[in-house]
């Protein structure tokens, strides 16, 4: 039940968003534009900042993130669809599920161009553990949106709810997007330190499983008041 | 855990908002088969004192019982006999009024959702467009096709906020046959309008709230206007 309510409320909300592409063409526009402004800063004569890949990747990811996430919780308060979501007598962590996979899910294409951008930018080595690299995106992602679905959905009814999102969101997700840095830069160093970037995502995973934990736990008594 | 229930009863409802007060100390009760007016100015708490009443939001004080069950201990399977249509009609602009009706059928755990789709289409008048996409609808479509999402699970208790607002004579005709038809299947109703016309041809009951006070609990709406003036100045 529980996750058919999940299942439900995704297709939803992606049948949508294929239907009108509005959230990924301007998340992914975004992104873009942000790597190719650090890339006329910090590569000079084809030589990139040492490093600062992994950290451009990572803002980025984080920018897009909380451009999805403000652009996906307005579409259910324009309609106050997400007031007929709470009202159905289904677990609403289930719709928090749902709602947290659609915005991992709309990262991850946008992910899809936004590594081999970086990569190709940047003279990134993604050879070196690509499945490690896919799970520190994976974790780091899954991380930031459990954060950032909880404060969007709570946010929906403040006046001041494009503020107050980055301003929430950034403080608690800084441990991720730090490992989520390290990590990358742990893998795409010339000498890539294997056992170094399996560190930070052990982290990221552990990262995942508190965010998501209290995010399950908390949704429904914000969500009621 | 089957819940349904013939009365809903409010003793002492009150919501405050920080040190704004929205309601203050409402009581009321409402037998099935019945449908009560909820009127009063703007401002004067209809829109929370529904809200509360579809659990979306706990009273600061005071209970709302589902017949013998208040809304914490009834759980999910209370908010299954509830249906809410707001002055937001509650409807996916991007889906079509197919995949809208589905979505909510589902979302209910409809065991037969398609045919529930259709007979929902059907009663809205909208059979004939149910694959085109709800952005394209005028007022009164997306109005009948709302009232049918919040309908399309059978609820016991309907709660109506502003639902005549921008709909021409015909549509408003429509509805409010369909709302008798609620009545006669033995549905509690609760309408909040300002339509004191639409209040007279319609309601066996009347509450008027003003400043989140309730004013009058009549049990006749007839010559409402003459009284509805003395109530709320």
């Amino acid at each position: 039940m529980f996750l058919r309510v999940a299942w439900l409320v995704l297709r939803k909300d992606l049948t949508i968003e294929v239907r009108s592409r509005e959230v990924l063409y301007t998340t992914a526009f975004f992104a873009v534009s942000c790597v190719l402004v650090f890339a006329f800063a910090l590569v000079k004569e084809g030589q990139p900042l040492e490093d600062a890949a992994a950290g451009i990747l990572w803002i980025a990811i984080a920018f897009a993130g909380t451009l999805a996430l403000g652009r996906t919780f307005e579409r259910e308060r324009q309609t106050e669809t997400l007031r007929a979501l709470m009202m159905a007598p289904v677990s609403r962590p289930a719709i928090y599920v749902g709602k947290l996979l659609g915005v991992v899910t709309l990262l991850a294409v946008v992910e899809v161009v936004l590594v081999p951008l970086v990569a190709l930018l940047f003279n990134l080595r993604l050879s070196s553990a690509p499945l490690l690299m896919l799970g520190l995106l994976a974790a780091g992602t899954v991380g930031f949106a459990a954060v950032g679905t909880l404060f969007a959905a709570m946010l929906v009814k403040a006046r001041s709810r494009d503020v107050l999102l980055p301003v929430l969101l950034y403080p608690i997700t800084i441990p991720v997007i730090i490992a989520g840095v390290r990590g990358t830069v742990a893998l795409v160093d010339p000498a890539a330190d294997v056992a170094l970037a399996q560190m930070w995502l052990s982290i990221l995973l552990f990262f995942d499983v508190v965010f998501v934990t209290l995010s399950l736990w908390t949704f429904e008594p914000l969500m009621t008041e | 855990m089957i819940v349904d229930f013939d009365r809903i009863e409010l003793e002492e409802v009150s919501r405050h908002f920080g040190r704004r007060r929205a309601l203050s100390r409402v009581s009321f009760t409402l037998d099935a088969g019945q449908v009560l007016g909820l009127l009063g100015p703007n401002g004067a708490g209809k829109s929370t004192l529904l809200a509360i009443m579809a659990t979306l939001l706990a009273p600061s004080s005071g209970t709302v019982r589902y017949g013998a069950r208040v809304a914490a201990e009834a759980g999910p399977e209370l908010r299954g006999r509830l249906g809410l249509l707001a002055h937001d009609l509650h409807l996916y602009p991007e889906l079509t009024a197919r995949e809208n009706l589905r979505f909510f059928a589902r979302l209910y755990g409809s065991p037969e959702p398609e045919a529930d789709v259709d007979a929902a289409l059907a009663q809205a008048g909208l059979a004939g467009r149910a694959d085109e996409a709800v952005t394209g609808f005028s007022r009164g479509m997306r109005q009948r096709l709302a009232l049918e999402r919040a309908l399309i699970h059978q609820p016991r208790l309907l709660l109506l906020d502003e639902p005549f607002t921008g709909l021409d004579d015909a549509s408003m005709a429509a509805l409010i046959e369909r709302l008798k038809g609620l009545r006669e299947l033995g549905r509690l109703v609760v309408l909040a309008t300002h339509d004191l016309d639409v209040a007279e041809r319609l309601v066996d009951r009347v509450v008027v709230l003003k400043d989140g006070r309730l004013v009058a609990d009549e049990a006749s709406p007839a010559e409402l206007r003459q009284r509805y003036r003395a109530y709320v100045g």
